[in-house]
């Protein structure tokens, strides 16, 4: 065995999305348990007071999501994690997150739906709910990792966007994902970047808690600091007091939006494989990612002339990148576990002589690698 | 120096006129009341502008915040306490109140509301108890009394009604007050009483919404309500020595419960060196 292997680690999904959480440097973590998501919790129950971090047990996850913000804002890295009924419960505080630029991460592992559902089985029926879930206009990042090596640098990756986009961050993991072993490395400290918000060092009377710079994102002080801010879920002025004038009004909107926009390049994440010369390709995130890589490998041996596109950032929705991608691409499998739901944004946004050809599975079960690979075969006639 | 005559100036010290004024309240609320009783007790104890919170849910009551130069914290309604809790755990060191009102805490925050005194967390919770939903115009609320008239109680309101203190003492709270808006001194000594004490300290605050809930049951204006306040008000000391049935019609105030509970921070301090005592076991 070299040295890197016997550093390896058999770990379960939501284990490494627990590591990855603690290697950015998780310092609150507030949660309610739910199947799948429990052993996320319960590692931080045990973890956290080792490591000086907080760990609370709240009675909802209305109160959950609430407990993270305040943590966040008085300068905690913070975290939750739940499952689709509790995601839901989340949703109005998830808003206040999103309209008071409160960084924390959200990780929900996806059940199947709707309401109490499937408890113990896999789904990807949350997809929509991660980008559209409070009610309001704002824009998601969200993320879902494929593999449990994944979970952890996805998860780290989420406090990173989390931190420098001041917002809170998604990471979608599903049932399989979240209880699955894989080995994996831990990677040493250091070795990854881990980026902690920039904080104000400007008198007093300068600082504007919502201020509008030119990068759309500035430093954030926290409670304590000396900078007595406002913050509210209010429509609110860069000065945190709510606000009914029209063009304070958009300038917060458009601002919560371009501060995405404006670095999409930065946020979005995707993975490819052979691409190069497909005519067909196969779309699919998480968990499906994985059997399509398969099944993608399967019809190469075949000579069937199709690639794979696993997008890591689900939003903002790379429209830009697969646009490109799907230029010589005749026919798109957008292979989901819902009724469909990424398939309208690959709609909206394949051109005009891409078909779009959706895949769906929602008993609670993983679609297999040869389900893709006969669907493949289907469309290649 | 009693605090009441604080001078204007120095109320100025805490208050932000900039940006938040005028605030949003009718003339002669007891919102406004509370606000100056706040601000006499937090200076009365000298604490650092820096290093107060402020948090509360939505209401009239929960304006108040956004008016006052502290750190403040303006979140949804009836989850105050939920993010006060995430605020205190995480820096124990920053002196928490919250401001609530009775639709706010008890009825879609009720939940929080008795974990916040079931974990006896050093929070300072001043509920403005104005017997209605006043932002939104009027509705019921889990402390309107029976046959009092709502908008969503047109023919009077028949559910039963929700008493803070007792709900509060029972779910563990280690300080639990009754004040009101006409007796303001001793409202803010409650005040000072409650930032003082290590543990969930509730001040319930007898209020008057004149605009709808006076109206609506032709209780007259801001001054009739306060002294109508004034006049069912007893206190705990003045109670023990009068019939039960002087007391029909009257409501107590004073601090009716102290005890010496540990509180949540502290025991997860403890619990954390502990395990680390422990080598991390
Ligand atoms: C989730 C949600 N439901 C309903 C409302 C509407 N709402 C705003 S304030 C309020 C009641 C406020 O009453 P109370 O807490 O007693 O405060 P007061 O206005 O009387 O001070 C309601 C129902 C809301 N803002 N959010
Ligand atoms: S509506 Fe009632 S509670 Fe609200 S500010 Fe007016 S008097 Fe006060």
């Amino acid at each position: 065995m070299n040295s890197k292997n016997s550093k390896a680690r058999l770990l379960q999904g939501n284990e490494a999305c627990m590591l990855g959480a603690l290697y950015a440097g998780v310092e609150f973590f507030g949660g309610y348990p739910i199947t799948p998501s429990t052993e996320i919790a319960e590692g931080m129950a045990r973890e956290m007071p080792k490591r000086g971090g907080k760990f609370i047990q709240m009675e909802d996850e209305i109160a959950s999501m609430a407990s993270i913000i305040g943590a966040s804002n008085a300068g905690c890295k913070s975290m939750t994690a739940t499952s689709g009924p509790g995601f839901s419960l989340m949703q109005e505080n998830l808003g206040y997150a999103y309209m008071t630029e409160t960084p924390c991460v959200v990780i929900n592992v996806q059940r199947g739906g709707p309401s109490t559902g499937l408890p113990t089985k896999v789904g990807q029926s949350d997809t929509m709910q991660a980008r559209w879930g409070t009610h309001g206009d704002y824009t998601s990042i969200t993320v879902a990792p494929s593999s449990v090596e994944g979970c952890f640098y996805e998860t780290v990756r989420a406090f990173n966007l989390a931190e420098r986009f001041l917002t809170p961050v998604i990471v979608l993991l599903d049932e399989v994902m979240a209880h699955m072993r894989e080995m994996m490395v831990v990677p040493e400290e250091g070795e990854i970047e881990v980026f902690k918000r920039h904080r104000p060092d400007v008198p007093r009377e300068w600082y504007r808690h919502f201020e509008i710079t030119p990068s759309l994102v500035s430093p954030m002080a926290s409670f304590g600091q000396g900078y007595r801010y406002n913050v509210s879920g209010l429509t609110h002025d860069q000065d945190g007091f709510p606000t009914a004038k029209p063009k304070e009004i958009v300038d917060k909107l458009n601002k919560l939006r371009r501060k995405i926009e404006r670095y999409s390049d930065e946020i979005i994440k995707l993975r490819t494989e052979k691409m190069e010369d497909a005519h067909i390709a196969v779309f699919s995130y998480g968990i499906v990612a994985r059997t399509a890589f398969q099944a993608v490998k399967m019809a190469r041996e075949r000579r069937i002339k199709v690639g794979a596109i696993q997008p890591l950032t689900i939003w903002p929705f790379p429209d830009e990148q697969l646009r490109d991608m799907l230029k010589n691409v005749r026919k798109v499998i957008v292979a989901e576990l819902n009724m469909g739901q990424l398939v309208h944004e690959i709609r909206r946004v394949a051109p005009r002589h891409t078909e779009v050809i959706p895949l769906q599975r929602y008993d609670g079960n993983v679609m297999t690698p040869s389900e893709i690979f006969d669907k493949i075969r289907e469309v290649v006639k | 120096m009693t605090a009441n005559t604080l001078q204007s100036e120095r109320i100025h010290h805490y208050l932000r006129p900039k940006k938040s004024f005028p605030n949003v309240w009718c003339a002669g609320c007891g919102n406004g009341i509370v606000m100056g009783a706040l601000i006499r007790a937090i200076d009365h104890l000298g604490l650092d502008k820096d290093k107060v919170v402020v948090v509360s849910g939505i209401g009239c009551s929960s304006r108040m915040p956004v008016y006052l130069d502290f750190n403040t914290l303006h979140t949804t309604h009836g989850r105050a306490l939920a993010f006060a809790t995430g605020v205190k755990l995480a820096k124990p060191n920053l002196k928490v109140i919250v401001i609530t009102g009775d639709g706010d805490a008890l009825a879609i925050g009720g939940n929080h509301f008795i974990h916040a005194c079931r974990r006896n967390i050093d929070i300072t919770t001043i509920l403005i108890d104005n017997k209605i939903y006043g932002m939104t115009g009027g509705q019921f609320a889990p402390t309107t009394p029976e046959g009092k008239i709502a908008t969503t109680a047109p023919y009077g309101n028949y559910e039963k009604q929700f008493d803070p203190v007792q709900l509060a003492i029972g779910s563990g709270a280690s300080y639990v007050a009754r004040g009101t808006v006409y007796h303001v001194a001793p409202l803010e000594r409650m005040i000072i009483g409650g930032i003082q004490k290590k543990g969930f300290a509730l001040i319930d605050t007898i209020s008057n919404c004149h605009t709808y809930y006076g109206r609506f049951n032709k209780e007259g204006d801001a001054v009739a309500m306060i002294n109508d306040i004034r006049k069912q008000a007893v206190s705990v000391k003045a109670a023990a020595t009068m019939s039960e049935d002087k007391l029909i019609g009257k409501f107590l105030t004073g601090v009716i419960h102290e005890t010496d509970a540990t509180e949540f921070c502290d025991e997860y301090q403890a619990m954390c060196e502990r395990v680390l005592a422990k080598g991390g076991k």
